[in-house]
C-alpha cells in the first residue's frame, strides 16, 4: 500500500487553490511589469517571462516533495536545522549585503536567501521536537527548549538585522500556544504589541496612567485568578517600564530609517516625497482602484510606475488598482480559504508531527499575507515581506512551495500513519 | 478553545484588512484624485479671447501672439546655464529664483519661468528649445490694443493668481484671467473654454500615450465678441480733455441707459500692460497713491453733489406739493435756517425758474425745510426724501455691468437717529442736504444717471457698457425701465430751468450756437486732514448736462477735482462734449483749445505737499535728486575703467 497512489489521496483543495493563486500572482506580474512593447510571455529578458520559469521549475520541484518518502522530513528535521543554522551563521562571512542587510548568498547569478530554507527547517524541527510523547509544554523545561528553537533563528535573524523575517519566525507562538503553553505567553506577546504602538502614540506618563486604571478595574471585577495584589503591583510596574523603555528606544536606539516607518504609520510629520513616497503611492495605486477597478492591464498608476518594486513586495496595489475592491476581495478570500483549509488538515491529521508542521504553514502563511497587505494600506509599518505566490522572485516562490507541499505529502500520507 | 485561536485571529484580521481597502477605494475619493494627478497629464489648447468694438463697430482690442516659456522643475537636465540666460536676457539671479519658486509651486507640474516673449525672442529660444530640457514654450494669445484709451473699461489680462487658483478649477498656474473692467466682468464670454487633452504618463512624466484613447478629450471654444455701449470718437475726445486734469466723465444715452464714454483721469495707455513691461508698469502704475491711475473716478469716486443735486431737491419739493412753479421765496445774500446759509445768487424773489438758473441756495434751503417739516414725525419726513432720493439710483450700486462701483450715500432715519441719539431732527440741522453739500455724495456715473431720469421725465434704464454679445441676449436688467417717484408734469418746469441756466443762468457763457441744451453747475467744497490738521483744498469742479432739450440723446456728468467752481473745468468740458456727440463738431474752437490745454498740476502738486507735509519744493528735491545720482553713477564708472 506505501505510496502506490499519491494522487488518490492528496488534497486537491489545497492544490487548486495554490494553483489559483499562482496564476493570479503571475498574471498581476505581467501587468505590472509590462514594457511599452509587448513580447512573449516567456521572455526571460522580462521580469513576468522569468516569473513565468520560475513557476515551470516548481513542477519538478513539487513532483520531488510528493514522491518522496514522507518519513524523510520527520527524520532529516535534526539535520534540516542544523545546516540551517550554519547558513545563518555562515553569512556574517560569505554573506551578501543588500540594503544594509547581509541576508543573501550569491552564487553567480543566482541568489539565496537562507532564512527561507531555516522557516522550513524551524517548522519541521518544532513538529519534531512537540511530536515526542514525553513533551509536554506545561513543563518549563519544555516550554524552554520549544521557545529556543524558535529563539535561535530570531536571534541570528536580528542580527543580520531583518526584522520582517523575525517577525515571521515569532509568529509560531500561535503554534506553541496551539501546542498547550500557558496562555500568558501569549496575553503578554500581545500586551507587549499593543504597548508599544500606544506608548509612541501616547505621552508615556498619559499612558502609565491609563494602565493604572485598567487594572484596578481588572482586579475589583477578577473572580477567576489570584487576586494578589503584590503580583498586580509587579505587573504595573513591569508594564510602565516597558512603556518608557519603548519611548527611550524610539527616541535614542532606533536608526533614522526605522523610525520613519514608524511614523509614517502613526502619521506623524511625515514628508510624502521622501519617506512618506512608498506607502502614499501604494494607498494611492489601491485607492484609485474604486469598487471594479480599472480593469485589467489598464492601471495608470502601474503602468506610469509611480509605485515603487511594485513587483516585489508591493504587487497587491496592482490588484487593488486594477481590479478593485471585488478583485482584493477575491484574492483575500483566496488566501483565507487556503490559511483555514491547511488548519482544517492539520487537525485532522494522526500524527502530532503532520499536525504542528502543517500549523507552522499556515501561521506562516497567513504573516506573511498579513504583514504584507496590511503594511500597503497604512496598518502595519513597512516591512519588506514578500506576499505568498505573488511576489515576484524564484527563490520565495520556491521556498513557498515547498513549505506547503511538504504539509500535502505528509497530509496524503497520514492513512499510512497507524 | 485553543484550537479556535488562529482561525479566528485569521478571520478577525482578514475582516481587518477588507474593511480598510473597502475605506481606501470606496469611500475615500481623496486618493482617486491623487492618482489622476499623478499619472494623468492634461495639454491645454487655449482659444482665441473674443475682440471688442465699439458701439459703431470700430474695433477696439484684438489679440496678438506670445509666448511664455514654461519650466517643469524636477525635468530640468544638463542646462548650460549661462548660455540660456544670455539667450533670454535674464540674469542667473532670476534664474535661480525662479526655478527656486516654481519648485516650492510644484516640482512635477510646469509653471510660468519667463512670460510674454515677442516673436523675435520666441524665434531664437525655440531654435535651441531641445537643448533645455525642462523647458517648453507655451503660446497664448495676448491684448493687441488698436486705441490707446479706455484702459479703465477694457481692464486688462494678467495670470490668475494664487486665490483665484485655489477657488476656480478651471485656471491652471500661469493661465491668463481679465481684471478690471469688461475684460474681468465678462471673462467668461470673451475667454471661451480652453480643450484639453489627456495624456497618460509614468513616473519620470515621460508621455506614454492617451488616455483611454482620448475619450475625455475635449475641443477649445472660441471665445465670444463684445461690442461696447462706448462711442470712441467721445470716449477719446474726453480722454484728451480730462489731460492733466484729475476726475471723471460718465455720458450715457437717456433713452437705453448705455454708456457712451467713461472717462477717469490721469489714465494710461492700455498697452502698458501687454509684453515683459507689464509688471513693471504695473507696478510703478499700482504704487502711484497719488494720482491713482488705475483707480475708476467715473465709477468709484464719490463726492459731495453740490448744487446739482439741487434739481432733485427742487422736484422733490413739487411731488410734494410743498412748493409750486409760483412758490415765492426771497433771498438776502442768504437765508436764515436756524444757521445762516449763504447765496451768491445776487437775486432777492426767486421762483422756480431762477432758483435753478442762478442755483439759489435760499430758494431750495427753503424748499428742502418744507419737504422736511411737511410730516409730524421728522424721520418719516426724513425717509420720505431719501426714498425719492433714491428712486435716482442714487445712494445704491446702479448694478452696471462693471466690476467695480460706488453706493454713493443718501441719509436716512436710521443714521440720523444713530447721529442725533434719536432727537427729533430740525431742518436746520440738515439743511446743507438740500444745496448737495451735507451727508449726501454720489458718484460721477450716479449724476449722469440722476440726469438721464430728468432727460427722460421720470424713468433710466440700468446703466450698462455692454451693447452686445455675438449670439447671447442682453441681460434682461439692463432693458427694464425703473420709474423715479416723480410725477412726469413735474418734469418740464425743471428742465425749462435747467435750459435757462444757459441761456442766462450760471453757465450762460457756455452756450452753443444751435443746440439746446440742458445744465446745471456745481461746486463742491472739500477737506482733507493731515496730521490732525484740516486743510481746505480747492473746491470740485461739477456739471452736469443733457442734450438736446427735445428728444435728448445725452446724458452726461463731469467732475473735475479741484477745478474751482463749476463752470471753469466741468462746465465747458461738458458742454464740449455733448456738443461733439450731439453736432459731431465744435463750433467754440477757443474753449476747445483751453480745455485742452489747461492743466491743474500746480494744484495737485500743493495738495501733495499737503499730503507730505513738504517744506521744499518737491520739483527741486527731485532735481538735486537726479543731480546726485548722476554722480554716483559717474563715480561707478570711473571705478570700472580703472
Amino acid at each position: 500500500m506505501k505510496n502506490q497512489s499519491v494522487g488518490n489521496r492528496i488534497d486537491y483543495i489545497s492544490i487548486l487553490l495554490y494553483i489559483v493563486l499562482v496564476i493570479m500572482g503571475w498574471m498581476t506580474i505581467y501587468s505590472a511589469s509590462l514594457p511599452l512593447e509587448e513580447t512573449s510571455i516567456f521572455d526571460i529578458s522580462q521580469i513576468y517571462g522569468r516569473q513565468m520559469l520560475f513557476i515551470g521549475l516548481t513542477i519538478p520541484l513539487i513532483l520531488v516533495i510528493l514522491f518522496s518518502d514522507a518519513k524523510i522530513f520527520e527524520r532529516l528535521s535534526f539535520v534540516f536545522y542544523g545546516v540551517g543554522i550554519l547558513l545563518l551563521l555562515g553569512l556574517f562571512v560569505f554573506g551578501v549585503t543588500k540594503k544594509g542587510q547581509t541576508n543573501w548568498y550569491q552564487f553567480g547569478g543566482f541568489g539565496f536567501q537562507p532564512s527561507e530554507f531555516v522557516k522550513t527547517a524551524t517548522a519541521l524541527l518544532l513538529a519534531k521536537y512537540l511530536s515526542y510523547s514525553q513533551i509536554n509544554l506545561k513543563y518549563t523545561k519544555h516550554q524552554i527548549i520549544g521557545l529556543a528553537i524558535v529563539g535561535l533563528p530570531v536571534l541570528l535573524i536580528l542580527m543580520q538585522p531583518d526584522a520582517g523575517s523575525a517577525m515571521i519566525f515569532i509568529s509560531l507562538i500561535f503554534v506553541l500556544n496551539r501546542e498547550g503553553l500557558p496562555s500568558w505567553y501569549f496575553f503578554s506577546g500581545i500586551i507587549a504589541i499593543a504597548l508599544f504602538f500606544l506608548s509612541l502614540v501616547i505621552e508615556p506618563f498619559y499612558l502609565i496612567g491609563i494602565v493604572f486604571v485598567v487594572m484596578v478595574i481588572h482586579y475589583i471585577f477578577n473572580r477567576k485568578i489570584s487576586r494578589n495584589p503584590i503580583v498586580y503591583g509587579l505587573l504595573y510596574l513591569i508594564m510602565a517600564g516597558f512603556a518608557f523603555s519603548v519611548s527611550y528606544v524610539y527616541d535614542k536606539v532606533l536608526e533614522p530609517h526605522q523610525k520613519d516607518r514608524i511614523n509614517v504609520l502613526i502619521g506623524d510629520d511625515v514628508d510624502m516625497k521622501r519617506e512618506g513616497y512608498n506607502l502614499n503611492q501604494s494607498m494611492i495605486a489601491i485607492g484609485s482602484g474604486g469598487l471594479l477597478g480599472k480593469g485589467y492591464l489598464e492601471g495608470t498608476q502601474t503602468k506610469g510606475g509611480f509605485v515603487p518594486e511594485q513587483h516585489t513586495d508591493y504587487i497587491f496595489t496592482t490588484v487593488g488598482e486594477e481590479w478593485g475592491f471585488v478583485g482584493s476581495i477575491t484574492v483575500i478570500l483566496l488566501f483565507v480559504a487556503l490559511f483555514l483549509r491547511i488548519i482544517y488538515l492539520a487537525e485532522n491529521q494522526k500524527t502530532k508531527f503532520s499536525r504542528v508542521y502543517g500549523y507552522c504553514v499556515a501561521t506562516y502563511l497567513f504573516t506573511h499575507f498579513f504583514v504584507n497587505i496590511a503594511m500597503l494600506i497604512k496598518l502595519f509599518p513597512t516591512i519588506g515581506v514578500p506576499l505568498p505566490f505573488f511576489s515576484y522572485g524564484g527563490s520565495s516562490l520556491w521556498a513557498f512551495t515547498i513549505l506547503l507541499f511538504i504539509f500535502i505529502k505528509l497530509d496524503a500520507n497520514k492513512v499510512n500513519e497507524w | 478553545m485553543r484550537k479556535a485561536v488562529l482561525p479566528a485571529v485569521i478571520i478577525i484580521t482578514s475582516l481587518l484588512l477588507i474593511v480598510r481597502i473597502f475605506y481606501l477605494q470606496v469611500i475615500d475619493e481623496n486618493l482617486k484624485l491623487q492618482s489622476e494627478n499623478n499619472a494623468i497629464k492634461k495639454v491645454f489648447d487655449f482659444p482665441e479671447r473674443g475682440y471688442i468694438y465699439d458701439r459703431n463697430g470700430k474695433l477696439l482690442v484684438a489679440n496678438q501672439p506670445s509666448y511664455d516659456i514654461m519650466v517643469v522643475p524636477r525635468e530640468i537636465k544638463n542646462i548650460d546655464t549661462t548660455e540660456f540666460c544670455n539667450l533670454l536676457h535674464i540674469t542667473k539671479e532670476y534664474f535661480i529664483k525662479k526655478i527656486e519658486k516654481a519648485n516650492v509651486y510644484s516640482p512635477r507640474l510646469p509653471s510660468v519661468f519667463l512670460s510674454q516673449l515677442n516673436k523675435a525672442e520666441y524665434a531664437a529660444f525655440q531654435e535651441k528649445e531641445r537643448k533645455f530640457e525642462g523647458f517648453y514654450t507655451q503660446k497664448r494669445s495676448l491684448r493687441d490694443y488698436q486705441v490707446n484709451v479706455g484702459a479703465n473699461v477694457f481692464g486688462f489680462i494678467t495670470q490668475v493668481n494664487e486665490a483665484i487658483l485655489k477657488k476656480n478649477k478651471y485656471y491652471n498656474s500661469g493661465d491668463l484671467i481679465g481684471k478690471q473692467g469688461v475684460e474681468q466682468q465678462y471673462e467668461e464670454t470673451l475667454r471661451g473654454i480652453k480643450g484639453v487633452k489627456y495624456l497618460l504618463r509614468d513616473k519620470h512624466n515621460k508621455i506614454i500615450g492617451p488616455y483611454k484613447n482620448g475619450q475625455f478629450d475635449t475641443i477649445a471654444q472660441q471665445g465670444k465678441d463684445l461690442t461696447l455701449t462706448i462711442d470712441y470718437e467721445l470716449q477719446k475726445y474726453g480722454t484728451e480733455l480730462m489731460i492733466n486734469k484729475r476726475g471723471g466723465i460718465v455720458a450715457l444715452e437717456p433713452k437705453t441707459g448705455e454708456i457712451l464714454a467713461l472717462v477717469t483721469a490721469p489714465t494710461y495707455d492700455p498697452a502698458l500692460l501687454v509684453g515683459r513691461q507689464r509688471s513693471k508698469n504695473y507696478t510703478a502704475l499700482y504704487h502711484d497713491s497719488i494720482a491713482k491711475p488705475l483707480y475708476d473716478r467715473g465709477l468709484q469716486a464719490t463726492y459731495p453733489p453740490g448744487s446739482p443735486f439741487k434739481i432733485i431737491t427742487g422736484l422733490i419739493g413739487l411731488q410734494e406739493e410743498v412748493i409750486d412753479e409760483q412758490s415765492t421765496f426771497y433771498c438776502n445774500h442768504g437765508a436764515n435756517f436756524g444757521r445762516f446759509m449763504k447765496c451768491h445768487c445776487g437775486l432777492h424773489t426767486l421762483q422756480l425758474n431762477n432758483g435753478v438758473y442762478k442755483s439759489c441756495n435760499s430758494y431750495f434751503g427753503n424748499t428742502y425745510k418744507r419737504t422736511i417739516e411737511k410730516y409730524k414725525d421728522s424721520y418719516y419726513s426724513v425717509d420720505n426724501w431719501a426714498n425719492h432720493v433714491k428712486s435716482f439710483g442714487l445712494g445704491q450700486f446702479l448694478g452696471t455691468d462693471m466690476p467695480i462701483g460706488s453706493k454713493g450715500l443718501v441719509p436716512d432715519s436710521k443714521m440720523y437717529k444713530r447721529m442725533y441719539n434719536g432727537a427729533k431732527i430740525r431742518s436746520s440741522y440738515i439743511i446743507s442736504n438740500s444745496i448737495g453739500q451735507g451727508e449726501v455724495s454720489t458718484s460721477t456715473l450716479q449724476l449722469a444717471n440722476m440726469m438721464a431720469v430728468v432727460a427722460n421725465k421720470g424713468y433710466y434704464y440700468t446703466p450698462h457698457i455692454v451693447k452686445k454679445i455675438k449670439g447671447e441676449v442682453l441681460d434682461k436688467k439692463f432693458t427694464t425701465k425703473h420709474y423715479s417717484t416723480i410725477d412726469k408734469q413735474y418734469f418740464p418746469p425743471m428742465i425749462q430751468g435747467l435750459a435757462d441756466v444757459y441761456n442766462v443762468g450760471t453757465a450762460w457763457n457756455l452756450k452753443v450756437e444751435g443746440l439746446e441744451l440742458c445744465g446745471k453747475t456745481g461746486t463742491a467744497e472739500n477737506k482733507i486732514r493731515v496730521a490732525g490738521k484740516t486743510y481746505q483744498l480747492k473746491d470740485h469742479s461739477i456739471f452736469v448736462a443733457f442734450a438736446p432739450k427735445e428728444n435728448p440723446t445725452i446724458a452726461i456728468a463731469v467732475v473735475v477735482e479741484n477745478g474751482y467752481w463749476g463752470n471753469r473745468w466741468a462746465g465747458p468740458i461738458a458742454t464740449l462734449m455733448a456738443e461733439k456727440y450731439v453736432t459731431g463738431k465744435i463750433t467754440r474752437k477757443d474753449l476747445e483749445t483751453t480745455m485742452l490745454n489747461g492743466s491743474l498740476l500746480e494744484e495737485y502738486k500743493r495738495i501733495e505737499n499737503i499730503i507730505f507735509q513738504r517744506k521744499v519744493d518737491p520739483t527741486k528735491l527731485q532735481d538735486s535728486l537726479n543731480k546726485i545720482k548722476v554722480e554716483i553713477s559717474d563715480a561707478k564708472k570711473e571705478e570700472e575703467e580703472n
